[in-house]
C-alpha cells in the first residue's frame, strides 16, 4: 500500500542518544534496511558507541559488538572466521566506524582486513572529524573545515590540509566492492547496500554523514546539505568494482561549492580567494573520476 | 598417547591441535614464531581444520580473538615482550568481555634495549588485565597447562582469559621429551565449547556497551569474584586431568622439601629447575632448605603463601624481572599476602636473570645463603655486575 | 520491570539486552512537527529521512509523528515537498 523507495523493515531502534538531525544514524538506519537482520555490526569508540545508548539498553535489532578504537578491521576478521568456523549460514558482518576510527586510528587493521580479504563489510561513517569527542580534526576533515584543534586565528585558517581520499587507499587493495554512499541519496544508498551484500569478499562504503554540531549548521539543513556536497562534486558518488570506477549520480552542471560551503558556519571565515582555489582542486578531482570511470 | 621430544613451543602447537581451536589469530615475534608455524602447517595439512588469521599486528590479533570468543569460537593466540605490550588494552578488553581466550606468552626481556632473551617482565606487567596467569617450567607442563587452560578459561564459573608462559631459548626453543596425549583423551577432557554470554546472529544484544559511575564498580567486581572463582576450579580441573593423564603438576604453589625447612625460595618459570638441584646439593650438605614454585600468578594463591608463611621462618622471593617498583612484583605480592596472615617470616627479594642471564646453582645458593644469614638488603639484585673485577691487567 | 542496580542483578558479561525503545527522548526537543494531512502526498519523504525512526505510518496510509521519540530536528518539514508540515514550538 505505502509508496516506499527503500526496505520498511527497521532494525535500528527509536530512543536513541543521537544528536537531533543526526547523518550518522540514518548512515545505521538504512544499512540496516539494506542487510536485514541476518547482521553483526561492530564498532570501535566513535558516536554511534554512545548512539546505542547505555547499560542495559542498545539501539540495534541485530547483535552488536564494540570492540577497541583501532581495531574495527581486525574484529571484523575475528568475526567472520568464527561465523565460518561455527558454520554460521549467511551472516553479514559489518564494521560500523568513523572517519577517525577509520582513516586515522583505525587504518592498520582495515588495511589488513582488506589485504587478508576478510569476507565482510567495512562502512566509515563520515563525519568529517572526531565528533564524539568534540570535533577535533581527523585526516577526513576537509580542507580549511573549523575545527576544535584546527581553529581559525591569526596564524590558522581552520584545517591547513587536504582531506585524506580513503577511497584511494581502499581501491589500492583491489576490494571485491568500494562505493560512496550518501545519506541525503537513500535510493542509491540501498542500492549499494544490496548491491554489496551479495558480492563476497572484502567491501567498503564511505558514507558522508552530515553533522549539525560539528559542522555548525541546523539540524534541519542535514539532507539538504548532504545533497549538496554531492551536487556540487565535492563528495561523488561512485563504486569500484573489480577496478572499475562507476559514477552512480551526475547533474548536468555541478552547483557551484560556494552554495555547500555557506551553508556551514565551520567554513564561514572562508574567503573568496580560498573558495575559488578550493573550487578549482574539486573540479580537478572530478574531472580525475570521469578519467578514471573512462578507464574502464 | 606419543612422546616426541619437541620444544615448548612446539609443546603449545600440540595443545592448541589437541584442544580443536577454532580461530588462530597471530603475529610473529621472536622467540614465539615457531608456535605459530607449527599451528600454520597443522592447519595447511588439515589436521586442525581452524581459522588462520594472519592478522598485521599484535594489538589486531588479539582484537580478532576477541571478537571470535566473543561470537562463541574456542580462540587461541600467542606471543611475547613488546607484542604483549601491544596487546595491553587489549587484555583489559578480553576479560572484561569475559572471553575465554588462551594465549601462550613467551616470556622475554622488554626494550629498549631490545632484548630477545628471557624475562619475566613482559607478563608481569600485564598482572593488573585480568587474565589468569600460569608460569610453566617445562615443555610437558607448557603442553598439559594449555590444555588445562581452555577448561579453566571456558568453565561457566570462569569466562577469563588466560596466558601459559614459558622462559624464551629455556623452553621455547629447547628440546625435551613430552608425553602427547591422544585426541581421545583430550576430547574426553575438553569437550566443545559451551555458548557462553556472548552474541549470537538473530539476538540482538550489545557485547562491551558502556556505562557511569552507577554500575562500572559492579561490572568489575563481577570479573573480580569470577578470578576468585578460578582458583578453585583450577582445583578441580587439575584432578581431572590428573585422572586422563596421570599428571600432576601440584595446583598453584607446589612446595619441594619445604616442610621442615629453615629457608624457602620461590621461583617462576624454569629457574625453579635449577633451584630444585641446590636444593637437593644443600640438603645433601646438612642445609635444610627449601623450594616453593610459584606456579599460578594469577589468582594470585594467597591461601598457599600464607600456609607457607606460617610453616616457615624464612621466605626469599626470585623475581625474574624488573617492574621498576621499590620491590620486585612477586615479592610485592607475597609480601602483601603475607602481612594479614598469622605469620611475618623474615622475607627478602632477589632480582635475578633478567634479560636471559643464566640463574645458575652458584646464584642460587647465594641466595639461601643470604636468606639464612638474614644479612643483606631487603631488594637484592643479587647478580648484578656492580663494579669492574680488577683483573692482572689492572 | 527489573532495574539493573548491583552486582547480583548484573549479567556476567556487559552484556546489553533491552531494546532502546524504553528511552523517550520526548523532551529534547523545542518544536513539534504537525503534519497537515490534507496536503500531505503520502510520499513518505518524511519517514524516510527521520533520524530518530519517529515518523510511523499507520493502517490508512498517513504518516503518523511519534512523540515519544521525536527530537524535533526539523528534517521532515525541511524536506517535505507539498510543504505540509509545521514544526510548531512546544509548550
Amino acid at each position: 500500500m505505502a509508496r516506499l523507495t527503500i526496505p520498511e523493515i527497521e532494525l535500528m531502534r527509536p530512543g536513541h542518544s543521537a544528536c537531533p538531525g543526526c547523518g550518522a544514524t540514518l548512515a545505521m538506519r538504512y544499512l540496516l534496511k539494506g542487510l536485514g537482520p541476518n547482521t553483526i555490526v561492530t564498532l570501535p569508540a566513535c558516536c554511534w558507541t554512545v548512539i546505542a545508548t547505555s547499560f542495559p539498553t542498545t539501539a540495534l535489532d541485530v547483535p552488536l559488538l564494540d570492540c577497541a578504537f583501532e581495531a574495527t578491521g581486525a574484529s571484523v576478521s575475528g568475526l567472520r572466521a568464527a561465523a565460518d568456523a561455527l558454520r554460521m549460514r549467511d551472516v553479514t558482518i559489518v564494521g560500523f566506524a568513523g572517519d577517525g576510527g577509520t582513516a586515522d586510528i583505525g587504518l592498520q587493521a582495515l588495511s589488513g582486513m582488506l589485504e587478508r580479504r576478510t569476507d565482510a563489510i567495512y562502512v566509515m561513517y563520515d563525519n568529517e572529524a572526531y565528533m564524539n569527542t568534540g570535533v577535533q580534526r581527523s585526516g577526513a576533515t576537509p580542507l580549511g573545515a573549523w575545527t576544535t584543534t584546527t581553529p581559525v586565528g591569526e596564524t590558522s585558517r581552520g584545517k591547513e590540509e587536504p582531506k585524506k581520499d580513503v577511497m584511494a587507499i581502499v581501491a589500492a587493495h583491489r576490494p571485491a566492492y568500494a562505493a560512496t554512499l550518501n545519506v541525503a541519496f537513500p535510493e542509491d544508498f540501498l542500492k549499494k547496500v544490496q548491491k554489496a551484500k551479495d558480492i563476497r569478499g572484502p567491501r567498503f562504503l564511505h558514507v558522508l554523514a552530515p553533522c549539525p554540531p560539528g559542522w555548525r549548521y541546523p539540524p534541519e539543513k542535514t539532507i539538504v546539505i548532504g545533497r549538496l556536497a554531492t551536487d556540487t562534486n565535492i563528495f561523488p558518488l561512485y563504486e569500484i568494482e573489480a577496478g572499475r570506477y562507476r559514477i552512480t549520480r551526475r547533474l548536468g552542471r555541478a552547483r557551484p561549492i560556494a552554495e555547500y560551503l555557506e551553508a556551514q558556519n565551520r567554513f564561514g571565515h572562508l574567503t573568496a580567494m580560498e573558495v575559488a582555489a578550493m573550487q578549482a582542486e574539486v573540479d580537478a578531482r572530478w574531472k580525475r573520476l570521469l578519467e578514471l570511470e573512462a578507464l574502464a | 598417547m606419543v612422546q616426541l621430544v619437541i620444544s615448548g613451543n612446539y609443546a603449545q602447537s600440540y595443545a592448541a591441535k589437541l584442544a580443536r581451536v577454532q580461530v588462530v589469530a597471530a603475529y610473529p615475534i621472536t622467540p614465539q614464531t615457531q608456535i605459530v608455524e607449527k599451528i600454520a602447517e597443522f592447519v595447511a595439512s588439515g589436521e586442525l581444520p581452524a581459522q588462520y588469521i594472519e592478522v598485521e599486528s599484535e594489538h589486531s590479533a588479539l582484537q580478532a580473538c576477541i571478537s571470535a570468543a566473543a561470537l562463541g569460537a574456542r580462540t587461541y593466540t600467542a606471543t611475547s615482550s613488546q607484542g604483549l605490550l601491544l596487546m595491553h588494552e587489549l587484555l583489559h578488553w578480553a576479560s572484561g568481555a569475559r572471553a575465554p581466550i588462551v594465549m601462550g606468552n613467551v616470556n622475554r626481556a622488554i626494550a629498549p634495549p631490545w632484548s630477545i632473551w628471557a624475562d619475566h617482565g613482559d607478563s608481569m606487567a600485564q598482572r593488573d588485565t585480568g587474565w589468569i596467569q600460569i608460569y610453566a617450567e617445562s615443555n610437558q607442563e607448557v603442553l598439559d597447562t594449555t590444555l588445562m587452560a581452555f577448561r579453566l578459561s571456558e568453565d561457566p564459573e570462569v569466562l577469563l582469559p588466560a596466558m601459559v608462559t614459558e622462559d624464551a631459548f629455556f623452553l621455547s626453543h629447547t628440546v625435551e621429551p613430552v608425553d602427547i596425549p591422544s585426541q581421545e583423551q583430550v576430547d574426553g577432557f575438553l569437550p566443545r565449547r559451551r555458548a557462553s554470554e556472548g552474541i549470537r546472529p538473530g539476538t540482538p544484544g550489545r557485547l562491551g556497551s558502556f556505562t557511569g559511575p552507577e554500575l562500572y564498580a559492579e561490572m568489575r567486581y563481577k570479573v573480580g569474584q569470577a578470578m576468585g572463582r578460578a582458583a578453585d576450579v583450577l582445583l578441580e580441573v587439575e584432578d581431572d586431568y590428573r585422572r586422563v593423564t596421570g599428571r600432576d603438576h601440584g595446583g598453584p604453589l607446589p612446595t619441594y622439601r619445604a616442610e621442615d625447612a629453615d629457608a624457602v625460595l620461590i621461583t617462576m618459570g624454569t629457574a625453579s629447575t635449577t633451584a630444585r638441584s641446590v636444593v637437593d646439593d644443600m640438603r645433601e650438605r646438612g642445609g635444610k632448605v627449601g623450594l616453593a614454585k610459584l606456579r599460578v600468578f594469577r589468582p594470585f594463591p594467597v591461601r598457599a603463601i600464607r600456609e607457607l608463611g606460617a610453616r616457615v621462618d624464612r621466605i626469599g622471593v626470585l623475581d625474574r624481572s624488573y617492574t621498576f617498583g621499590p620491590m620486585g612484583a612477586a615479592y610485592t605480592e607475597v609480601a602483601g599476602a603475607l602481612y594479614a596472615g598469622r605469620s611475618r617470616p623474615l622475607l627478602r627479594n632477589f632480582i635475578a636473570g633478567l634479560g636471559g642471564r643464566d640463574i645458575t646453582p652458584t646464584t642460587v645458593e647465594a641466595m639461601y645463603a643470604a636468606l639464612l644469614t638474614g644479612d643483606g638488603a631487603e631488594v637484592d639484585w643479587i647478580d648484578l655486575k656492580r663494579k669492574r673485577e680488577v683483573g692482572a691487567n689492572g | 520491570m527489573m532495574s539493573y542496580e548491583t552486582v547480583e542483578d548484573l549479567p556476567e558479561a556487559p552484556l546489553a539486552t533491552r531494546p532502546s525503545d524504553r528511552i523517550t527522548t520526548a523532551s529534547w526537543r523545542t518544536f513539534r512537527p504537525v503534519i497537515r494531512l490534507e496536503a500531505c502526498t503520502k510520499c513518505y519523504v518524511c519517514w524516510k529521512f527521520c533520524p530518530d525512526v519517529a515518523i510511523g505510518i499507520d493502517k490508512a496510509g498517513w504518516p503518523v509523528v511519534l512523540l515519544d521519540y521525536c527530537k524535533g530536528c526539523g528534517i521532515c518539514a525541511e524536506e517535505c515537498k507539498p510543504r505540509a508540515i509545521d514544526m510548531v514550538k512546544e509548550g
